[in-house]
């Protein structure tokens, strides 16, 4: 069973990498801002669906504080760029500073377990969120200087390499050891542990990994936009999309956060410029409409409809 | 938390004698409490449907701003008292929660365990998305506040002052805490509701009804949000952006409590109340929120079944 899916999974990522590929002669191609902006919106939801992917969908914890990664990353980030750091750099800090973080406070958080670890997150990352709040109150704007020297294409092609960074790593890990580990625990923990898995030590590496991967996405963030409130980022929001795009796409596979995320943000898209007034509503309802329906997500409910095509009288299912 | 009285709630350090700084601490607290009440009552019907249906409703903030806009319209329409509007918004939500079970988290609990809390903060998402442009659309995204002809009055105990109307909502919200704890011991229908919370499947080979069960609890849950949503909007103000601070509200005092106690949740929804009231008198207003989720997160590490659960 499990070199099947591996095999197609490994498909996927070829497919998955070879789009990248063809997304970067995008801005070759095409002239029009507006086009480019899109494909960047899809390729940021991709990098943090897929960060998410990592703890919830691997590990199964199910983080209600990712955004508070997020905007750590896109704090340090603007901060260390703006002071004059060159923004690869100041990108991997904002990394480095969310998964640190995240292991300073994940031992405490995973005594938690199940809905109380979801809770708990929730509201670490409000914790977060209402202190920056407090403590920079202002709107970040770049100065006029770094405004003129603004260039779409860097953003766009520092975005085509996270996405791609995101899908590799969470394809590297879905067949390693550790990645193995990790799903151990996500179907029981106490089983993974009774069988030599170390719970903790799997979590906490999970956890660095999704946050460092939303604390880069962060970075990108605060290098993209010319202004926004510094608590932005850390808006429940943004742990809200990641976690619709995975569980839309398919939870714990490669491929469901890339089509629930490019899913995603085309319907938003759609529904904000046909209804203007009524798009969140219909968003809502529809979003329900689809957990309902199919509650594994686009993944599972291609699989069981290929699975009913293929089948053959006689043959075991 | 946006209150009608944010005059009070600036920091008190500001007191030159120590008997002022006392009186000002002391009137802290007393509205500390009076909010504490509120948000024991927006927990009691979370923790209801978190026990027995074991699924997280991270839209019930959203049923509180529902039934705060129901006063609001009984009010401004009709010119119902909002205390009167309690009589009709509670049978609404319950109906309102009946209609959602049967929509929505009927589907959800139909899962295994695991699943149900994933799907159910799904669901709960999309409904707090749907019914926060709703509302918008209906009501605009102003905050709204129902003023009474009583709405200023006060009581003074000594140097104390108490807003009359916070009072007479601490005590409904506590009548309907005891109701629903005498509900829940006494009533036939409420054993069977804690015997699903305890082991459904033991519930179900002694012959209860688990999804009667599930639909009862669901829709008690969501009148109890109805009802915290009235009394929210006469002593303080609704928005429709409100749901997701009350929902977090509600969580924390749902985890500081621990499930299966109705009055354990009274309990500690006036204890977040006074947490809060004291944090903002230490640290200033805009921490007050920050304090609480702090408190809210050590407690939950160091004692995850809460502070009254079994």
């Amino acid at each position: 069973m499990r070199p099947r899916i591996a095999a197609s999974e490994r498909a996927w990522t070829v497919g998955i990498l070879a789009g990248f590929a063809g997304l970067a002669l995008l801005p070759l191609l095409v002239r029009r801002d507006d086009v480019l902006n899109f494909v960047l919106l899809i390729l940021l939801s991709i990098t943090l669906a897929q960060s998410w992917n990592i703890i919830a969908g691997y590990a199964g914890q199910v983080n209600l504080g990712h955004a508070a990664f997020f905007g750590l990353g896109a704090l340090t980030a603007r901060t260390l760029w703006i002071g004059g750091v060159p923004v690869v750099l100041a990108m991997a800090a904002g990394a480095l500073v969310a998964a640190v973080f995240a292991l300073l406070i994940g031992a405490a958080a995973f005594r938690l377990r199940g809905a109380y670890f979801a809770i708990g997150t929730l509201a670490l990352g409000e914790i977060l969120r209402a202190t920056v709040n407090n403590v920079l109150p202002e709107i970040s704007t770049l100065p006029a200087a770094t405004i003129g020297a603004y260039r779409l294409s860097q953003r766009y092609y520092l975005a085509l390499g996270l996405a791609a960074a995101s899908v590799i790593a969470v394809a590297a890990l879905a067949g390693s050891r550790l990645g193995l580990g990790m799903q151990a625990i996500r179907e029981d923990e106490d089983a993974a542990e009774a069988s030599g898995v170390g719970a903790l030590s799997l979590k906490l590496r999970a956890l660095a990994l999704s946050t460092g991967l939303a604390g880069a996405a962060g970075g990108l963030f605060a290098y993209y936009h010319i202004s926004y409130y510094p608590s932005h980022p850390f808006g429940p929001h943004w742990t809200f999309e990641a976690l619709l795009m995975t569980f839309i796409g398919g939870v714990g596979t490669l491929h469901g956060p890339v089509l629930g995320a490019v899913l995603y943000v085309f319907l938003k898209e759609y529904l904000t410029m046909r209804w203007v007034d009524f798009h969140l509503l219909i968003f809502g309802v529809l979003f329900i409409a689809i957990v309902l329906i199919f509650p594994g997500g686009l993944v599972q409910a291609a699989e069981g409809a290929r699975r009913r095509l293929t089948r053959r009288p006689g043959a075991p299912t | 938390m946006r209150t009608s009285a944010a005059p009070i709630w600036g920091p008190s350090r500001c007191a030159s004698d120590d008997g002022r700084a006392v009186t000002l601490l002391a009137q802290q607290i007393v509205l500390g409490l009076l909010l504490g009440g509120l948000y024991g009552l927006a927990a009691a019907g979370l923790s209801l449907v978190f026990g027995v249906l074991k699924v997280l409703n991270v839209a019930h903030g959203e049923l509180i701003m529902l039934g705060g806009y129901g006063a609001f319209w009984l009010f401004a329409l009709l010119g119902w008292d909002p205390f009167a509007a309690l009589l009709l918004v509670i049978p609404g939500s319950l109906l309102l929660g009946a209609v959602l079970y049967v929509g929505l988290f009927g589907f959800v609990v139909r899962a295994h365990e695991e699943i149900r809390i994933k799907n159910s903060l799904l669901v709960g998402f999309g409904l707090a998305l749907a019914l926060h442009a709703l509302a918008v659309r209906l009501w605009t995204a102003d905050d709204r506040s129902i003023t009474t002809p009583y709405s200023g009055a006060v009581l003074t105990v000594g140097e104390l002052s108490i807003p009359v109307i916070r009072l007479g909502s601490l005590a409904i919200a506590f009548a309907l805490i005891a109701a629903l704890h005498l509900l829940l011991a006494r009533w036939r229908w409420g054993k069977a509701i804690r015997a699903t919370a305890e082991d459904w499947q033991a519930a179900l080979l002694t012959g209860i009804d688990v999804r009667r069960a599930y639909l009862l609890a669901f829709a008690i849950g969501t009148a109890l949000a109805g009802a915290a949503g009235t009394l929210v909007s006469v002593g303080y103000s609704i928005s429709p952006s409100m749901g997701l601070e009350w929902t977090l509200k509600a969580l924390i005092v749902v985890v500081l409590a621990g499930l299966g106690s109705m009055l354990g949740t009274f309990v500690a929804g006036l204890f977040v109340g006074v947490a809060e009231a004291l944090s903002a008198a230490a640290f200033g207003g805009p921490y007050r929120e920050v304090v609480g989720l702090v408190i809210f997160v050590v407690v939950l590490v160091l004692r995850p079944r809460g502070l009254f659960g079994r």
